[in-house]
């Protein structure tokens, strides 16, 4: 992009400020925020919740809550000054001129209008065009978003489609009006890894075709890395780094990022290489005044001189800035978890069995005959995308959804498919903790109280405070209300429930995947500790592959009820695998710069209905790899390579190493 | 969409045999002798038999039931003995006068309150919002004999303005009858307007929350637009489910409303039936108004399911 410097800057965005109103005082959200993206290029904006990330995103297009206000600078986009517009002016540049996606693009869709219309009143009221003409232009928006049957499923309903679908409309509505700025606000944080790795390319495909500035808001380094071409850093509402994507990711300066891309797990760790580091403490709230640093509280690096003043940018090459006096020291981020050493587990008794397992709805078999064993003390990761039947498996171990056939022993007894029907030591034994701790711990109540009753319930002899300080929560959050905590600090609670009565497998469904990168650090520290003081095994569930390389010691895949590929973390990682599991690799997004990305594996075609009772593998109308009819026909076979390693594909091991190492060479 | 149908309609009828039943019991089994009740503690006990011989009270409870039941279906709804006309004829007429009320009451208030309430809920906490949630509040917790009362003794007998009683004379012009039930209508009207625009308001304040009211703003739309296609549109599916919800209510009412402006709907005849002892009337206008009800619930069902494109079209993927 070295061209593209000498353009002046499509959106530039001088000493924002912008304030909320909270309790009657002007509380600062954004502070002297400068930045500048030319066309074609796209600038990444990291940074943790209540940065003040997605505040400066809406602040773009004037879209601010009631008690949200900008109290200086400017916003100029193209020759146009945002801060200045009347009402109707601004009607006529947000969508024309400027556009976003965000987050949720289910809930981002009208629920009752064909999304066809929904792209066409963007023509209709930006363009001359009407009707028909509308209508057909809407249609060759869905086209240019690579949706299948564009005319067809212009007649869908938002609920008719699935995620990946619904962020490609939503996708094609934004660049409807050819807008001159794209704001893409954490765009994939709710799909699958492929589905990601589709938008990802989507983008890509966007970029070359159109001159459209990008601004990629988002806490996801890996998908910034590959998409943007500059990254600012942005804590508690200030930037306190610029520069340019590879630079900032692989050579940080200022010690948040440093700690930033510490938290994160790397694809490519294995347990026990590399220690993830929470950031200690949470960012200043709004509120708190500071002389200095914003980060300073928080910083391993900090010396009086940061408590004092805050400091101003320095200038450490061409456009590349650093907020900070101590960047050029590179000493190391002292450790912050305590220990230094994993625990390695050899080959235990196993603890946990499930026999054909085994659960339809009707005609859908959500879990297909799946069998498999959980050993002592190890953490065992589970990984598919939505619809793979993963959190059902998790639940029909939990004893929450009864199994249509199969049978699951604890210790080589059988457990009761019904939680009513499990004696109260198995239901100790076994113990759950939810993604969304919000809608699972009770509002009224305290945390004491919560992880009373869980001690009592499971007749434990541990205490309130003992539990509490297992998960490192303190005495003041022990005695508060859980809506008074923060979403890492209710996930601690869930597990320190969950360890109430120090169970034999705890089964954890994306327990990390609600929370923020460096809070997901210490959940993820947290669970590594524990292990070191409990028995317990984990099932640990997630779409996250990085995560669960991190974590686990073993690893099972599954596509659409189908257990794919089992084995340890090293193998399933590794040639051979299976080709599903390939795909998913392949999809990780990497702390590399777009120039060193492997070439990643699509996959197209059609996912089956579940309900397809089709004699042949699960995964044949997507693989890339897929050899012939049999595939089709016939259900592959389990394969063993070694070491307990074992893979459901018609491919011999042999062949599979040789066409999965042949790619990459 | 056609199999949801299909159970609702299966439902209806299992709900309405379950009424029909208790509807009987009420009726005919827990007072006792049902000629007794009929005639009264005067009657000699020969009167007493042949009544009850007439109404066939001497034969089986079963044989009872299910004969009364299929005359229900079949329209041989027996023999008022107040007012010596066959019933369903009687019935029919009085709901017709009902309907008539109820539809004037309906459709004055229905798209007013929608409006009021939409608009009430666009600016939350705004003097229009105060004024809609305070006074439809008010006006719900006002029952309708005093608010009937009230009125009457303001625009009837106080300042002429309308009639006194609900019918117009005979022959008069659809217009002088509507003039008539202009007063009869409102206490019905007063508290209808509380639930339905409470119902419209939260329903535009919850689409006010949803993403893609953002969306709608972010495009560029003009506010027009958004209003109408967008937070209207999403707005009302819960509505229409309360206002065919308060058929129910509506029912009620009328049966006071009736009374109070002396309107022979089906509310007045079941009145007078019951304190006339005219069992056969009460039997069957009770299973008709409960058929009413129910008709009115699969309605708003069809409505919410054609007004929301994930019921109408089967569940999400």
């Amino acid at each position: 992009m070295t061209t593209a410097t000498q353009e002046p800057p499509l959106l530039s965005v001088m000493d924002l400020n912008v304030a909320y109103m909270v309790r009657g005082e002007s509380c600062p959200v954004l502070r002297d925020v400068s930045l500048d993206v030319r066309p074609g290029e796209a600038l990444g904006i990291v940074g943790e919740s209540g940065s003040g990330k997605s505040t400066l995103a809406f602040s773009l297009l004037r879209y601010l809550p009631d008690n949200g206000r900008i109290t200086s600078g400017t916003i100029r986009i193209g020759d146009v000054e945002m801060t200045q517009l009347s009402h109707a002016a601004l009607t006529h540049e947000r969508g024309n001129n400027v556009a976003i996606v965000y987050q949720e693009a289910g809930s981002a869709l009208n629920p009752s209008m064909r999304v066809g219309d929904q792209i066409a009143e963007v023509f209709r009221f930006h363009t001359s065009a009407a009707g028909d003409e509308a209508r057909s232009q809407a249609v060759e928006m869905l086209r240019s978003v690579l949706l299948p049957e564009p005319e067809h499923l212009a007649r869908r309903y938002p609920h008719e489609l699935s995620g990946g679908q619904q962020q490609r409309v939503v996708i094609a509505m934004a660049l409807a009006a050819n807008p001159k700025l794209l704001i893409l606000d954490e765009p994939t944080t709710a799909l699958d890894a492929t589905v990601e790795a589709e938008i990802v390319d989507l983008i890509g495909t966007i970029r070359s075709q159109s001159n459209t500035a990008i601004l990629l808001i988002s806490h996801n380094l890996g998908l910034v890395a590959r998409i943007c071409d500059r990254v600012t850093i942005l804590y508690s509402g200030r930037v306190v780094e610029q520069g340019t994507a590879t630079e900032v990711l692989h050579a940080p300066k200022h010690p948040y990022t440093r700690a930033l891309v510490a938290s994160i797990p790397r694809f490519g760790d294995a347990k026990g290489t590399r220690y993830l580091r929470p950031i200690p403490g949470a960012p200043p709230s709004l509120d708190t005044v500071t002389q200095g640093c914003r980060f300073a509280e928080r910083c391993p690096l900090a010396q009086s001189d940061c408590l004092a003043e805050e400091p101003p940018f320095i200038a450490l090459g061409e456009g590349r800035t650093v907020r900070c006096y101590h960047a050029d020291d590179a000493s190391p981020l002292p450790l912050t978890e305590p220990g230094d050493e994993f625990p390695v587990t050899e080959r235990r008794p196993e603890v946990l069995q499930l026999r054909n397992v085994t659960k339809t709805y009707k005609k859908t078999t959500v879990v297909h005959d799946l069998s498999l064993e959980i050993r002592e003390r190890e953490i065992f990761g589970l990984v598919g995308e939505s619809g793979s039947g993963k959190t059902t498996l998790a639940r029909i171990v939990a004893g929450l959804v009864e199994p249509t056939a199969g049978q699951i022993l604890l210790r080589g007894r059988d457990v009761p498919r019904r939680l009513s029907r499990r004696p109260r030591d198995v239901k100790r034994a076994i113990q759950m903790v939810f993604q969304s701790p919000d809608s699972t711990l009770n509002p009224r109540h305290s945390v004491r109280f919560i992880l009373q009753r869980a001690i009592k319930k499971l007749g434990s002899a541990t205490t309130v405070l003992e539990l509490a300080r297992r998960v490192r929560l303190d005495q003041a959050q022990v005695e508060s209300k859980t809506t008074r905590l923060s979403g890492g600090q209710k996930q601690r609670v869930a597990i320190g429930r969950a360890f109430a009565g120090s169970p034999d497998v705890v089964l954890l469904d994306e327990p990390v995947s609600a929370l923020d990168v460096s809070v997901q650090a210490s959940i993820l520290s947290l669970l590594v500790e524990s292990r070191r003081t409990s028995d317990a095994s984990y099932v640990f569930i997630s779409h996250d592959l990085a995560v669960v390389r991190f974590l686990a010691d073993r690893i099972g895949v599954m596509y659409l009820g189908w257990l794919v590929e089992v084995g340890d973390a090293a193998d399933v990682f590794a040639a051979p695998h299976h080709p599903y599991t390939e795909a998913l690799v392949s999809a990780i997004p990497r702390l590399r710069s777009s120039s060193e990305q492997v070439s990643r594996i699509r996959l197209t075609g059609p996912m089956p209905p579940p309900s397809a009772d089709q004699p042949g593998c699960r995964f044949a109308s997507r693989c890339p790899r897929k050899i012939g009819s049999i595939c089709d026909t016939e259900a592959p076979p389990w394969r063993q390579t070694g070491n307990g390693h074992k893979i459901r594909c018609h491919i011999s091991p042999t062949a599979l190493t040789e066409v999965q190492s042949g790619l990459k060479s | 969409m056609r199999n949801y149908l299909l159970s609702r309609v299966g439902q209806i009828a299992l709900t309405l045999l379950v009424v029909s039943l208790l509807v009987f019991v009420l009726c005919q089994v827990l007072p006792g002798n049902l000629a007794q009740t009929i005639l009264g503690p005067h009657a000699t006990a020969d009167q007493v038999a042949i009544l009850n011989h007439k109404l066939g009270a001497d034969q089986p409870l079963w044989t009872r039931f299910f004969s009364w039941l299929k005359g229900f279906v079949t329209g041989d709804w027996g023999q008022s003995q107040l007012l010596q006309e066959p019933v369903f004829g009687l019935i029919m007429g009085r709901l017709g006068d009902s309907l008539l009320l109820a539809a004037v009451a309906f459709v004055t208030i229905v798209p007013i309150s929608v409006i009021a309430g939409i608009a009430a809920g666009l600016k939350e906490a705004g003097p229009l919002d105060r004024f809609v949630s305070i006074g439809g509040v008010s006006l719900t917790v006002i029952p309708e004999f005093v608010s009937g009362v009230v009125l009457l003794s303001i625009f009837a007998i106080g300042l002429h303005w309308l009639p006194v009683t609900a019918v117009a004379p005979p022959g008069s012009s659809f217009g002088v009858r509507l003039e008539y039930l202009i007063l009869p209508a409102i206490p019905l009207a007063f508290v209808l307007f509380g639930y339905i625009a409470r119902m419209a308001r939260a329903g535009t304040i919850d689409v006010l929350a949803q993403p893609y009211y953002r969306t709608a703003i972010l495009k560029g739309l003009p506010r027009r637009r958004i209003v109408v296609s967008h937070v209207t549109r999403n707005a009302l599916p819960p509505t229409v489910a309360v206002i065919a919800g308060q058929v129910t209510y509506l029912v009620g009412g009328l049966i006071v409303v009736e009374a109070l402006f002396n309107y022979p709907g089906i509310g007045k005849l079941l009145l007078d039936s019951a304190t006339g002892h005219d069992i056969t009337v009460v039997q069957a206008a009770t299973l008709t108004l409960g058929l009413i009800i129910m008709l009115a619930n699969l309605l708003a069902d069809v409505l919410f399911a054609v007004l929301v494109p994930r019921i109408r079209l089967g569940g999400s993927r």
